[in-house]
């Protein structure tokens, strides 16, 4: 989404992002003219005009559960996106019986939160699991 | 889900439903407080006109409930996201 009309949207994707992605953006490209929804997401700069790079996630039932707002000149790590996503669903599949620690990434353990887990989490999780393999 | 737009000369705009903006009506004490959004909020729905595989059609965000939603804003076509 960004304040850019739908014409636009279109003339991008049609000659530049086409060229990057077979068959084109596969998602909506929305257009927030005026920066209504921005504002509302908090990541409408009036100053500017335009907004900012705000990432939300939301969960199946219209919950937010993460989001990320960086300036314009740093671009997002996709990668990162789908990390988070996939933890959220473990946790929700498991309806909170696991918790993703730190540079979780799917097949590294998960913790089990209970009485037993304070103060004993070093004996299941190291600081070298923080960081990517 | 989805009605596709009629293209004519006007530009289709976006939409926030009523409900979303009673709701988003900050709180207001002596000072003049704005609304900031936090982990674990119902999010704020809205309709929007949107580009998608050769049609203008129109998106409201509320229905895609029961779906995991990335939303993501960036600051302008033919930037990098």
């Amino acid at each position: 989404m960004s304040v850019d009309s739908i014409f636009v949207h279109k003339m991008w994707n049609d000659n530049e992002l086409s060229k990057m992605v077979e068959g084109g953006i596969p998602y909506h490209m929305l257009s927030d003219g005026g920066g209504k929804i921005g504002t509302l997401y908090g990541v409408y700069d009036e100053k500017s005009g335009v907004e900012t790079r705000g990432r939300f996630l939301i969960d199946p039932d219209g919950i937010i559960q993460g989001f990320e707002v960086l300036t314009p000149p740093v671009g997002r790590n996709v990668s990162e996106t789908f990390r988070q996503i996939q933890a959220f669903q473990l946790v929700r599949e498991s309806k909170g019986t696991q918790a993703t620690p730190s540079g979780w990434t799917p097949g590294k353990p998960t913790l089990k939160p209970s009485p037993d887990l304070v103060g004993n989490v070093w004996k299941v999780w190291t600081t070298d699991k923080a960081f990517e393999d | 889900m989805e009605e596709e737009l009629e293209v004519g000369c006007t530009r289709p705009e976006s939409e926030i439903p009523q409900e979303t903006q009673e709701k988003e009506q900050p709180v207001t004490t002596e000072r003049k407080e704005v609304s900031m959004i936090k982990v674990g909020q119902k999010m704020p729905d809205f309709t929007a006109p949107a580009y998608f595989k050769g049609k203008f059609t129109q998106v409201k965000l509320s229905d895609y409930l029961g779906k995991w939603i990335v939303l993501c804003f960036y600051p302008g076509d033919f930037t990098f996201v």
